[in-house]
């Protein structure tokens, strides 16, 4: 793994890390105490929730698949279409949307916190601040500082491709590395570097995923939302609670029309253990996501042209499948990936 | 793709919408652009090169680009009031390239300036276009604006008529690089005069944008980035004060400033070419103040292709829409008084090229 990003601003502590954990797992910051941020980014699913869409307060259903929390200290932007720079912003939003933790602003957070019994010392540890001084700035600091201590690599591949451990893996996943990145056309994206792999761009893609839901009307759609947004409209609210804003993926952000249907690669570390796939969740198993590519993805007129048919044999999937069970960090080896469903 | 809708029907639809959806902004736009000198966008889209295979069947990658090019137009919001499509339409000027490319620019809902390319030209020499598409050179107004048409890909009576046993042949040759057999572009003496007649009906304070499709200036003959009477021609653009020579045919980001004429090329929709600086063999007379696009990534096919959009506003700002891409944005650096790119052109600013593969 490479060495974790840390911004200037916020460094990290063992007080503040712990701290972040605390509050990383608090259900008190939300509408009716059910959800913190632990909910959907769960430690005991690798710090995902194994469902398709996110769940909030009163079981309310998010669009989009919640991503896990481990390594994403590596992305160099957050959420499915980046809309937020860095885990400190990222952390603000969910408290505040209404299918998330449902708060109406982040003051009863702060108020939480300052009639802790606990807390208020915590805090004067770690940023020296009184109680009547504590802004969410500082929460989102120890959240971000607790989720940059989730690093989780030295999987089997990692002890094959860096550690020389020429046993480590499979045959079958070495010839998957070798698909990887040559006729499956994965590494241009899920990039794996020389010395080690983040498995992600930090880029955009349309695969076409969830593209159906809009096609017929995706003028009308981008139209609309880029109005809303000239006119001040909440992005977070509008993609999480509308399923065709959701769909617009990165074009939200940039209003770029080849930005329509592009979504973030994510990573691919922990990629068994963290069903269902893509960002609505939609694909339950590997297979099912090996399929989608061979096929050239989802064809839309927006389709990222790196994108096409390719041909795969049965052996060649069931390697890149193998390569792919091999990513699976030892802290999470003892959770049960998804089955095919017969 | 979806087997329920095909990309034709899903264009037709999403056209349909764009005028819909774009119509109340659409109507400010001109209404404040009555009075002449006013501000109005026009798009760019050039060199699609659309390729016939054999019967029905045409190059994927090339027709992808026109399509998307077609598409992300329809997206403006405000719509451009109109699009020049800045030459070569088609790869070997045959009738079957011409419909199917035709059949995708039919689909964008604003009306199209058309500029004939040597792709477009040297089988029929120009008798398909003059009935489908427009004529080889025009001009016409724009709320303020001058805009001259040239056909600049015109080259010698003996080539174009003698030299070749027939109109195929002429079309292969004139379609090949580094040619030794090739002849240069050149705008002659007939359409000169007709240029200098033209622009006696406008004053030397107009504005006036010339829409090409070869530069009408110099960079490198084997490549024909190259049109041979240029200082003619800008001789005779000399005595206006706001001049814009806008063309296609170099496939790249490429800009340049000569005496009182702003240079800038748009983007292929097809394919990028290298710049001339590459093959340094010969000389080139590569313009300075351009700031190079940087390679294009062979694993994505629309790296290193695009369009773009013009906003006039007193002065010329030029949007590259650089699929894979981020948008680059040139316009008149005033300090400098000529195009500079608004990110990179200072040398610090620049992304250094890769050097670790």
């Amino acid at each position: 793994m490479p060495p974790i990003p840390v911004p200037q601003d916020n460094p990290q502590s063992p007080e503040k890390i712990d701290l972040g954990k605390r509050l990383f797992e608090d259900k008190r910051f939300s509408a009716d105490g059910t959800v913190s941020c632990a909910t959907c980014h769960d430690p005991g699913k690798a710090f995902a929730d194994g469902l398709p869409t996110a769940e909030g307060i009163r079981k309310l259903r998010g669009t989009r698949n919640s991503p896990t929390v481990a390594n994403a200290a590596y992305y160099e932007i957050q959420f499915w279409d980046g809309r937020k720079p860095s885990l400190e912003e990222q952390a603000k939003d969910p408290f505040l949307n209404p299918i998330e933790h449902g708060l109406t602003s982040h003051a009863p957070i702060i108020q939480t916190i300052q009639k802790d019994t606990s807390y208020p010392g915590q805090f004067r540890t770690v940023f020296g601040v009184e109680p009547k001084d504590i802004t969410i700035d500082h929460v989102v600091k120890a959240i971000a500082s607790f989720e940059r201590t989730l690093v989780f690599g030295d999987s089997p591949f990692d002890r094959y491709l860096y550690g020389g451990d020429k046993t480590a893996i499979s045959e079958s996943a070495i010839r998957g590395l070798e698909i990887y990145r040559t006729k499956g056309r994965c590494q241009d994206c899920h990039t794996i570097g020389q010395t080690n792999a983040t498995f992600t761009d930090n880029k955009f893609h349309n695969v076409g995923v969830g593209f159906k839901r809009i096609q017929p009307k995706v003028m009308q759609i981008a139209n609309a939302f880029r109005r809303a947004k000239q006119e001040g409209k909440d992005i977070d609210k509008a993609v999480l609670g509308d399923q065709e804003v959701s769909e617009l993926g990165r074009f939200v952000v940039t209003l770029r029309p080849s930005d329509i249907g592009g979504f973030k690669t994510p990573t691919l570390r922990n990629i068994a253990v963290t069903a269902p796939y893509m960002h609505d969740g939609s694909l339950q198993t590997l297979e099912e996501v090996i399929e989608l590519y061979d096929k050239g993805g989802e064809g839309n007129p927006f389709l990222d042209s790196g994108i096409r048919p390719l041909n795969l044999t049965a052996q060649e999937k069931a390697d890149l499948l193998a390569l792919m069970n091999s990513l699976t960090s030892p802290q999470f080896s003892n959770i049960i990936p998804l089955k095919k469903k017969e | 793709m979806n087997t329920k809708m095909t990309r034709r029907t899903f264009l037709k639809a999403a056209g349909g919408f764009a005028a819909a959806a774009a119509l109340p902004v659409g109507l400010v736009e001109v209404a404040r652009g009555q009075k002449p000198g006013d501000k109005f966008t026009f798009a760019y889209i050039s060199d699609s090169h659309i390729t016939q295979i054999k019967g029905s069947e045409f190059v994927r990658n090339f027709d992808n680009g026109l399509k998307k090019a077609v598409l992300e137009v329809n997206f403006m919001d405000p719509q451009p009031d109109f699009v020049v499509f800045g030459g070569d339409l088609a790869q070997l000027g045959k009738k079957e390239e011409f419909e199917h490319g035709l059949e995708m620019m039919k689909d964008l809902t604003v009306p199209v300036k058309w500029v004939t390319g040597e792709h477009d030209y040297y089988l029929d020499l120009g008798k398909y276009w003059q009935e489908k598409m427009a004529p080889l050179y025009y001009s016409f107004n724009h709320k303020g604006v001058h805009f001259v048409v040239l056909n600049s890909i015109l080259t010698d009576d003996d080539w174009m008529y003698k030299r070749w046993p027939t109109p195929e042949e002429r079309m292969l040759q004139m379609a090949r690089l580094d040619n030794p057999d090739g002849s240069p572009f050149m705008v002659k003496g007939e359409q000169r005069a007709w240029l200098k007649k033209d622009l006696e009906k406008i004053g030397a304070q107009t504005p006036l944008i010339v829409l090409s499709h070869s530069p009408l200036y110099k960079i490198f003959k084997p490549w024909n980035f190259w049109t041979d009477d240029a200082e003619q021609v800008q001789t005779i653009l000399k005595p206006f004060k706001n001049v814009t020579v806008l063309h296609g045919h170099v496939h790249q980001v490429l800009y340049n400033q000569i005496g009182n004429i702003a240079f800038k090329a748009f983007m292929a929709t097809a394919w990028p070419w290298p710049y001339p600086l590459t093959y340094s063999q010969l000389p080139n007379m590569m313009p300075v103040i351009t700031v190079p696009m940087n390679r294009a990534d062979p694993f994505k096919e629309r790296d290193g292709t695009g369009w773009g959009y013009i906003q006039y506003n007193g002065g010329l700002s030029y949007t590259h829409e650089l699929w894979e891409n981020s948008p680059r944005v040139v316009k008149k650096d005033p300090k400098m008084n000529r195009p500079g790119d608004t990110q990179y052109q200072s040398p610090a600013k620049r992304i250094p090229p890769q050097k670790h593969y």
